[in-house]
């Protein structure tokens, strides 16, 4: 495999998305979304009246555990922005009529694969940690001036987006650009895609109930499953993607 | 150059492609005629590699097609124009060949040279800039064609590339195939435009599924009737056709002034027929080769196989 070549892919598609509105649109607007509102309901939720002393352990306690549970929405974000990207990516070309002349040229499966993947991940992954960093900012701008310390960054919110992040953007990635080799159209894919988020969301609801406690190392634990996935699904990626198929059933 | 031997591609029940055997020499331009639903397109997507053949065999140059790590070759050494332009409307057209061009593995230089090169040819190089989305259909047909040159390939797949033309784009695709068979390329050409074909094909096939008739177009034409004479005079007189008859060679009186006689040599028969109807008193005003037109041909043997 010549990884020059996905990255010449990967180049394209950038070009193409960036004339996308839609696309533009999910990957500033739900971050934003995101990093502005929670600040501001925390904001909110404090309110002006003062903690009494012998309370703000508990307080402090309290709301360290709802950052955790906020800084696992990135993981969700993570899951959700990939999809209409990945799910574009070859219905687009399928749509496009682009994919013939594409699949012309001595390009593999795997290069063409890798490169679609490579478009929708760096997008993705950027604009999470866009939205993450503009949210801990903000998050300590409320914390250190409502009750006077910092959360941010601590090693959980490492672990989420130096590893769980870019580990699930990955998954989400595969998944898109697996069910859009495997549909013909690109809503009908992205409605496919959005499946990938439901596990997430379960995940952020357990820790919501706290079933599940969001330390560092349950992270790398579903960091490892989520590893392993992405390694299975780019197998299946490969082995699911047949261009016959995809030029003679699409119409 | 184009070798295939009874190639054959099914599609469950249906047989889209069957035993086709043809050769395709090296600096031939081969036409190929077909109602819609031939194969023609299969034929092409098979021996461009992006589909399978369901059984037979087929070379190009010397690869062989369905062999993948000989298709990754064959795909370096062809182009493609396929029925649909297929160009990144959001993309301009340097954009668009540039793509094409990295990814057939071109350096830089050659990439910007036949990038220049082309869209100059093709009266394009002003426009290089602006998404391909704001291009008339004739302008996105010339850069489909230049996207498939881009490597310099020595066997170009044409599918219908004037197809949806108007004339005027017609012509100058018409040309620039032209030029590119005086470049002693390949070409292989699928089209419903019998004048198209008769004009730039060495050689034409005729396919329905399977290869219905094959040669060059003169050939064909000949196929269909044989060879004939007409000749104009100013009267048809019994003495003139007694002349003709003693030459032993059937002919009918067209248009009251105008018999056509059935040969098999022209070039030899012709003087001696002149003669007898010179001598018979026959005022000759013109002679003609008389054949069917590629259109008969292509129709007869097309309804003759259905």
């Amino acid at each position: 495999m010549k990884l020059w070549k996905a990255w010449v892919i990967a180049r394209k598609d950038f070009s193409t998305f960036r004339t996308k509105r839609y696309i533009i649109y999910s990957l500033v607007v739900v971050p934003l979304l995101i990093s502005i509102g929670l600040p501001i309901l925390i904001w909110l939720g404090i309110g002006n009246a003062p903690i009494p002393p012998s309370q703000l352990p508990a307080v402090i306690s309290g709301l360290n555990d709802v950052f955790n549970a906020f800084s696992f929405l990135f993981v969700m974000l993570a899951g959700f922005l990939p999809i209409s990207i990945g799910a574009y990516s070859i219905v687009g070309e399928k749509l496009e009529k682009t994919l013939e002349p594409l699949l012309a040229t001595p390009t593999t499966d795997g290069e063409i694969l890798l490169g679609k993947v490579i478009a929708a991940f760096l997008p993705s992954v950027s604009a999470v940690y866009a939205g993450a960093v503009i949210f801990m900012v903000l998050m300590d701008a409320v914390t250190s001036a409502k009750l006077g310390y910092v959360y941010f960054p601590n090693w959980t919110v490492a672990v989420i987006l130096l590893i769980t992040v870019p580990l699930t953007t990955i998954l989400s990635t595969e998944f898109s650009v697996i069910t859009s080799a495997r549909v013909s159209d690109a809503r009908a894919a992205q409605q496919f895609g959005a499946l990938i988020v439901l596990p997430l969301a379960a995940i952020y609801l357990a820790t919501e109930i706290a079933f599940v406690s969001l330390t560092p190392a349950n992270l790398l634990i579903i960091s490892a499953i989520i590893l392993v996935i992405d390694a299975l699904l780019f197998s299946l990626s490969r082995a699911t993607f047949r261009r016959e198929e995809i030029l003679t059933k699409w119409k | 150059m184009i070798e295939t031997s009874n190639l054959t591609r099914k599609f469950g029940d249906v047989t889209a492609v069957e035993d086709l055997t043809l050769h395709v020499g090296e600096g031939e331009v081969f036409g190929f005629l077909g109602p819609n639903g031939a194969g023609k397109t299969t034929t092409i997507r098979m021996l461009a590699c992006l589909i399978s053949k369901t059984s037979g065999e087929a070379r190009i140059a010397d690869y062989e097609v369905g062999n993948s790590a000989d298709c990754q070759k064959i795909r370096k050494i062809i182009g493609l124009v396929p029925d649909n332009v297929g160009l990144y409307e959001d993309l301009s057209a340097y954009r668009n060949l540039d793509f094409y061009g990295r990814l057939y593995e071109c350096s830089d230089a050659q990439r910007r040279e036949q990038i220049e090169y082309f869209l100059k040819m093709l009266e394009l190089w002003d426009v290089r800039d602006r998404p391909v989305r704001t291009f008339s259909k004739g302008m996105k047909q010339k850069l489909a064609i230049v996207r498939a040159l881009i490597h310099d390939p020595q066997i170009l797949f044409l599918d219908e590339p004037t197809a949806n033309l108007d004339p005027e784009f017609q012509k100058t695709v018409r040309d620039f195939i032209l030029e590119l068979k005086h470049e002693k390329r390949t070409i292989f050409l699928n089209t419903h435009n019998l004048d198209e074909a008769q004009r730039i094909c060495d050689r034409i096939g005729i396919l329905n599924t399977k290869l219905v008739a094959e040669g060059t177009p003169e050939q064909l034409m000949e196929s269909l009737e044989g060879r004939k004479t007409q000749v104009q005079l100013q009267q048809v007189t019994p003495a003139v056709t007694g002349a003709v008859e003693r030459l032993g060679l059937l002919y009918v009186v067209s248009s009251g002034n105008r018999l056509v006689i059935d040969v098999s040599d022209p070039e030899k028969e012709n003087p001696g027929i002149m003669e007898a109807i010179v001598a018979a008193g026959g005022h000759i005003q013109f002679i003609t080769e008389k054949h069917a037109t590629l259109e008969e041909v292509y129709l007869k043997l097309v309804r003759d196989e259905q």
